[in-house]
């Protein structure tokens, strides 16, 4: 549950972590933008109120896992994590650099706090699977940790995905919590042109997944949703967080075209005015 | 007078087994024997899985549906809460053992080299070798000696499309016995092995008292007097078709050694060098396409340390078939023949 103040402070950190988003890919001068702004509710919730972890020691052993299966998106994990404390947050104008940590895709050996290599879609969750997996043979059901695995919807189209669908299912792996971001769009267009994903829900309940649908920039919500994960003890939990690509710009916002393409100076510009002007606002689509 | 005749025929056999032989390498003394004893390279590899996991609870075991054929199943049985069956799904394979990896387990992923490594090549080069995970991959049935199965199921790329990943090691052993220690001598490394393995009873050339290293070639053949006249270099259950055609050349009056390569990555480069002084001329053997395999890799080192004249024996660029094992290595000049004509022709 969220008390008003932290709900306010969570408001604020993910303002704050959308504007470093868009200095670091005018900076970068290349990398994606719709999902990274569209995430930044769900991650700021994971890294500021959910998360067991420890910024100044990301190898603590028994930390929770977050697994970002959709690599592109890596600007707001750079972001988040570095607003959290791993690392300084002037370091996220290295984005994409020659010799940078900051990987265009990310890197599990270049930068501490990074569970996972990835980039190429489909095979996130299955790793975050092979993690629990490994885990319970360690400790049984009785672990202490959860692991968290962030995939796309348009990786949804990937084989890769199924296969660990399934397999969580049939294995029954009570602490593997995974959220996807339901933003519609893909780089060609929109999921449902691409390659229609419907029903969604009724496709993880069917591999024996405990199935939640919530609204991904409602604060409440992601944590309500990601407490009755934490609360089911036979099955993995599928979150599916309905988020608006390039929430927080209006003009970036639902458009497709800002999936793969950074802004240019003007349209910083005009995005750090939004994000400005919401500060203190509350930005859920159903408040 | 029969019998003596045998005798003297058995002195004889064992008089020039122990001359080219080298004595400590301790091979099978049958090796040379029509009765050699002979076991699938898959079966040492399920026995020395087993061996591994008694001895490192860290070693897990994931298969995708083919636990009995692939040899698996001895591990699982024993160790049922360290396996997972993952179904045909060989690139939630490669990725499901990348997460256990990184949780600090060494996980062995078994399917045939047609789909693990063939159809996950990409989980396998993210998820384990960029990653930097101990994923041990072994790929059974490899080669076009899978025979009736025909060409959807002969993996002769197999080699080419590991050796290239960064960090990734490459085993190739040349019995089932070899096939044991490759697997448990795997498990001790921090690094993506791939093991490639074959499906059909092949002669035991090796014995358990033979060293073993990864990385490391080993002479298995040398002339009764001499430098040879042409090396050849060899992987895999083709060793015994070589130890055959340098023992019958060596009757003809033809000086043949013979290097039994068994890690294609990292390259024995040293071994490589010497042997190809002592030779001059080269003739590799492979099961597997020409390209991208145990020849190229030579030639590769050969190449920039000491150019040296090499015929490749090996699949030229086509897919396999159906046919018996037999008729399939001869069909695609791998046989015996084959070798020999390779043999004739780097020397003329």
């Amino acid at each position: 549950m969220l008390d008003e103040e932290k709900k306010k402070k969570l408001v604020h950190v993910s303002n704050e972590i959308r504007k470093s988003i868009i200095e670091m890919l005018l900076e970068a001068g290349s990398g994606h933008t719709a999902g990274p702004l569209g995430m930044a509710d769900v991650f700021t919730a994971l890294y500021f109120h959910i998360l067991k972890h420890n910024p100044k020691n990301p190898e603590w052993e028994d930390r929770d896992r977050v697994i970002l299966s959709n690599g592109h998106i890596c600007p707001v994990l750079y972001a988040t994590m570095a607003h959290a404390g791993y690392f300084p947050v002037k370091e996220l104008m290295t984005l994409r650099k020659f010799s940078s940590r900051l990987q265009g895709h990310p890197h599990r050996e270049w930068l501490p706090g990074i569970e996972t290599s990835s980039g190429p879609l489909g095979s996130g969750l299955s790793q975050a699977l092979g993690m629990a997996l490994a885990d319970r043979i360690d400790h049984g059901t009785s672990s202490s940790k959860f692991f968290y695995c962030l995939v796309s919807d348009g990786e949804m189209d990937a084989g890769n995905i199924w296969e660990a669908g399934m397999l969580a299912g049939k294995e029954g792996v009570h602490n593997l919590i995974a959220i996807m971001d339901r933003n519609n769009i893909q780089i060609d267009g929109y999921t449902e042109d691409v390659m229609p994903l419907e029903p969604l829900k009724a496709k993880w309940e069917a591999w024996n997944w405990h199935v939640l649908e919530i609204d991904g920039h409602n604060f409440e919500e992601i944590v309500d949703a990601v407490e009755q994960a934490q609360a089911v003890f036979n099955r993995p939990t599928m979150i599916l967080a309905n988020t608006i690509p390039g929430k927080g710009v209006p003009a970036f916002e639902r458009k497709y075209e800002w999936h793969g393409k950074p802004p240019n100076t003007e349209e910083a510009k005009i995005a750090l005015d939004a994000l400005r002007s919401l500060e203190g606002r509350i930005i859920s689509e159903n408040s | 007078m029969r019998s003596v005749a045998s005798k003297v025929e058995l002195l004889v056999k064992i008089a020039s087994f122990v001359v080219m032989i080298p004595q400590e390498l301790k091979l099978n003394p049958k090796i040379f024997d029509t009765d050699v004893e002979q076991a699938p390279i898959r079966e040492g590899y399920g026995k020395g899985l087993l061996e591994a996991g008694r001895v490192d609870e860290r070693i897990v075991a994931l298969c995708a549906d083919l636990t009995g054929s692939t040899k698996t199943d001895l591990f699982a049985k024993e160790f049922p809460n360290r396996f997972v069956q993952i179904g045909v799904a060989e690139q939630n394979l490669a990725a499901v053992a990348s997460g256990m990896a990184a949780m600090g387990k060494i996980p062995f992923i078994t399917s045939y080299a047609m789909f693990s490594p063939g159809r996950n090549w990409e989980q396998i080069r993210t998820t384990a070798c960029y990653n930097d995970q101990p994923v041990k991959i072994a790929g059974s049935h490899a080669g076009v000696s899978v025979g009736p199965d025909g060409g959807t199921h002969q993996a002769i790329e197999d080699m080419a499309i590991m050796r290239v990943i960064p960090r990734m090691t490459v085993i190739s052993p040349c019995d089932a016995i070899e096939a044991k220690k490759a697997t448990m001598e795997a498990a001790k490394t921090p690094h993506p092995t791939y093991i490639r393995l074959a499906r059909e009873k092949t002669p035991i050339i090796t014995t358990e008292a033979t060293p073993f290293e990864i990385g490391k070639a080993s002479l298995l053949f040398k002339p009764r007097e001499g430098k040879a006249e042409v090396g050849i270099i060899v992987t895999g259950a083709l060793v015994y078709q070589a130890l055959m055609v340098a023992q019958a050349l060596e009757k003809e009056g033809v000086r043949i050694s013979v290097l039994n390569v068994s890690t294609i990555k990292p390259l024995d480069k040293k071994g490589i060098i010497s042997f190809a002084r002592d030779a001059r001329r080269l003739v590799t053997v492979e099961e597997h396409q020409v390209a991208g395999g145990l020849g190229s890799a030579v030639a590769e080192c050969l190449v920039e340390n000491l150019p040296t004249p090499i015929q490749f024996v090996g699949v030229r660029d086509v897919f396999g078939q159906s046919g018996t094992p037999d008729e399939l290595i001869s069909h695609y000049g791998m046989d015996e023949r084959g070798i020999t004509d390779a043999v004739r022709r780097v020397l003329s």
